[in-house]
């Protein structure tokens, strides 16, 4: 127990380091400002990974599991209805403390990039403020005990990826694309609270192992409420799931809810590594894995979460292939990676080896984490020495940055699925799981790996060979740069040997996961076949791929557009929400709002002309007004009392 | 010989004609003799009020004492008001102060 008390630390640190930053960062912090917020980072990942030892490896057991531990929990906000409180708690439990060792990894790493990729930056201390803000909010995400407290830091993640999206705020591309994904996530954040209220008023606690408890027991009032009540056919406990599924699913970059994750690729590239490939966007998942018991007593829910899963990893798959921007394949791929953990969830079942699809999509997330932001930080790299993110203007750069080359030679491999490789083991725990829950989302999921395969090699190999070496603005990056590339390569290649199965599942009781070498057969050979074909159609210049892309025709044409999503939503936002809503809304703000407030101050003016001549600067006029008012008042004093 | 109805009459009508002066008079050291009527007539009220209705306690009388006393203050007051007010305007007309307006 002793360890549980540094935990506050961990949100302390980031929070102090944010406010001295944001305070004194522009004028006498302006150098240092990054080391202060790396220093922090160091200490975090220090306790996080201590936290991690000891809870996993040292800690006591309980029956064999895992304990949840409670490192923190004071009551905050009363409601006075229905017993409900906001507490303000720390929980532990394996999910959380798997999480904790991700985020600070990964911040820790982005950090230190940082260093280097921000150097001589306008907003330096600025960019290392905003990073602290939010991984003071991401821990705080993953630690708390109670989902409004979760939606509130839910919410500051949100704020957090706005303000570094938004970072270039000179660029009215930057602007727009924060805006469109601060919009977008509120959007789906309005689903996850109606859910949460329903949830909560229902079940009468915010707190996450109550609200479990009670809502996984046939016989508990909340759950026979919830399931009697129902809307348009579906019960109240569905609707309630799939409300706060809404939120994951905005948040996960789920389809039709991914619009705003490529354009967020704005922002600066270790900001896209950290935010929108390793933390925030599985914040998704987090929440499904954290309300799991429930959604798995709800199959309405969990096969909601399957679907759309399957579909976005399928459809972003798919645009992944046709994308000609480094940083939107690897956007489109991060959706793609994230619909697999979403759809292991959603296959999985509960207690034991039937609990293999949780466990998985876990481990995916963690093994994800690594290899995903070792992509992003390579093409932080690349951008850095050519100046451009088209891959028009990118080829033969492996003789130029030969240690970016390796890390993401060995990032694309472990993504792809190629053994020892992290991504192989937890790709094919995740098919594993689908085969035994629903066949027809593991062919999806084969179908994906092979597509996975294809376009990671494509981008492969249309930066690093394609052409004869292309010019090099600045050469090979500082130490500070290439320091993060290769720790995060190191752990791509050995994470996949950690026994997740011994260590987070979902009743926390630890099981052995079997290894079965026939069924990975035919996922290594559709991997294996997406890598050549990449390889005969990109490794050297020539017309193949063009052949091919016609060949596809009007798919080809759909898939390079992203399948017109942003011109449907263009549309109907356009049509229908602007005409409908929208103009009524100002109108009504204009004209009665406005106007009334106008009108208000116009006739208090109107009436104030017309009496001010009273006021004319003779005392003895005031003194006959005076003692005319005095007479009338004596006169129905005098007069009230006679009657 | 009780005269308390005629003195009352006295005093309203020296009330009465201090009010008449104060909202008629142009000149601001008649308005202050105005003024200085209206506390007489309040006064000999007092005295009056006293000697027919209680003609055992003081009250009456004290107070008249406090009110001229009050009066004489008020006068120096009022005079040095004036006084800058003449340094001003060059002039104790109540017309020529009428600048504290809209």
């Amino acid at each position: 127990m002793n360890y549980a008390q540094y935990i506050p630390l961990l949100l302390a640190l980031p929070l102090l380091s944010f406010a001295i930053l944001g305070i004194w960062g522009r004028k006498s912090l302006k150098k240092s400002s990054g080391i202060i917020g790396t220093m922090v980072l160091l200490i975090l990942t220090i306790i996080s990974i201590a936290v991690a030892t000891h809870y996993f490896f040292i800690g006591e057991k309980l029956n064999n599991g895992y304990q949840t531990i409670f490192a923190l929990n004071i009551p905050w906000l009363n409601f006075g209805y229905k017993n409900l409180s906001i507490d303000i708690g720390l929980l532990l439990d394996p999910i959380s403390v798997m999480m904790l060792v991700v985020i600070t990894v990964v911040s820790l790493m982005v950090h230190i990039f940082s260093l280097g990729y921000m150097k001589g930056e306008e907003r330096y201390p600025t960019y290392f403020a905003f990073l602290s803000l939010f991984t003071f909010s991401m821990l705080g995400l993953v630690l708390s005990a109670n989902i409004f407290q979760m939606y509130i830091f839910w919410e500051l993640v949100g704020v957090s990826s706005y303000l570094l999206i938004g970072f270039y705020f000179t660029q009215p591309k930057a602007v727009a694309a924060a805006k469109k994904a601060f919009i977008v996530t509120r959007f789906a954040d309005l689903g996850f609270l109606i859910g949460i209220l329903m949830l909560g008023i229902q079940a009468e606690t915010f707190d996450f192992l109550t609200l479990i408890e009670r809502l996984t027991n046939a016989e508990s009032t909340a759950y026979i409420n919830m399931h009697t009540t129902s809307f348009l056919g579906i019960s109240a406990l569905t609707w309630a799931l799939s409300l706060v599924f809404v939120g994951g699913a905005g948040k996960s970059a789920m389809f039709p809810l991914h619009i705003w994750l490529p354009d967020a690729m704005e922002g600066p590239t270790p900001v896209s590594a950290l935010i929108h490939a390793a933390t925030m966007v599985v914040a998704g998942v987090f929440l499904v894995a954290r309300l799991f018991p429930i959604f798995h007593f709800n199959h309405t829910a969990l096969n909601l979460v399957a679907w759309t899963g399957a579909l976005s990893a399928l459809f972003a798959a798919v645009i992944a292939c046709t994308q000609t921007d480094i940083k939107r394949v690897l956007a489109y791929s991060t959706m793609s990676q994230i619909g697999y953990m979403m759809f292991a969830l959603g296959v999985s079942g509960y207690g034991g080896e039937s609990g293999l699809g949780y466990t998985a999509s876990l481990f995916h997330l963690f093994t994800h984490a690594f290899f995903k932001s070792l992509l992003f930080l390579g093409a932080g790299i690349i951008i850095h020495a050519i100046h451009s993110n088209d891959l028009k203007d990118m080829g033969g750069l492996r003789h130029a940055l030969p240690v970016t080359h390796l890390t993401f030679l060995i990032a694309c491999l472990a993504i792809a699925g190629v053994p020892p490789l992290s991504g192989f083991f937890s790709k094919e725990e995740i098919l594993l799981a689908a085969w035994e829950g629903n066949r027809m989302i593991f062919t999806i999921g084969l179908l994906t790996a092979g597509l996975t395969a294809f376009y990671m090699f494509r981008l492969y190999f249309l930066i690093f060979w394609n052409r004869p070496a292309t010019k090099v603005i600045s050469k090979e990056a500082p130490a500070s740069m290439k320091i993060p590339l290769i720790i995060l390569a190191a752990i791509s290649l050995v994470a996949g040997f950690i026994p997740f199965s011994q260590l987070v599942t979902t009743d926390q009781q630890p099981f052995k996961s079997s290894f079965h070498v026939l069924f990975s057969i035919a996922p290594l050979l559709l991997v294996i076949a997406g890598i050549f074909t990449a390889m005969r159609l990109y490794k050297n210049p020539g017309e193949k791929a063009a052949h091919l892309a016609q060949w596809f025709g009007k798919f080809y044409q759909g898939a390079l557009h992203k399948f017109y999503i942003d011109e449907v939503y263009l549309f109907i936002t356009r049509n229908f929400i602007y005409k409908i809503i929208g103009s009524p809304a100002a109108r009504f703000d204009k004209q009665v709002v406005d106007g009334g407030v106008n009108g208000l101050g116009n006739g208090t003016r109107f009436i104030a002309e017309k009496i001010k001549a009273l006021q004319n600067g003779r005392v003895q006029w005031y003194l006959l007004v005076f003692l005319g008012g005095i007479l009338i008042l004596s006169f129905i004093f005098i007069g009230w009392n006679k009657i | 010989m009780n005269y308390l109805q005629e003195i009352l009459v006295i005093s309203t009508a020296l009330f009465f004609i201090g009010i008449y002066g104060l909202l008629t008079r142009r000149n601001i050291i008649a308005i202050l003799m105005s003024v200085e009527l209206m506390l007489n007539s309040v006064n000999i009220n007092f005295v009056a009020f006293n000697k027919y209705l209680y003609p055992n306690s003081l009250d009456g009388i004290f107070f008249s004492i406090f009110i001229i006393t009050i009066a004489a203050a008020e006068v120096a007051l009022a005079i040095a008001i004036v006084i800058n007010l003449y340094r001003n305007h060059d002039s104790v007309d109540i017309d020529s102060t009428t600048l504290l307006k809209y």
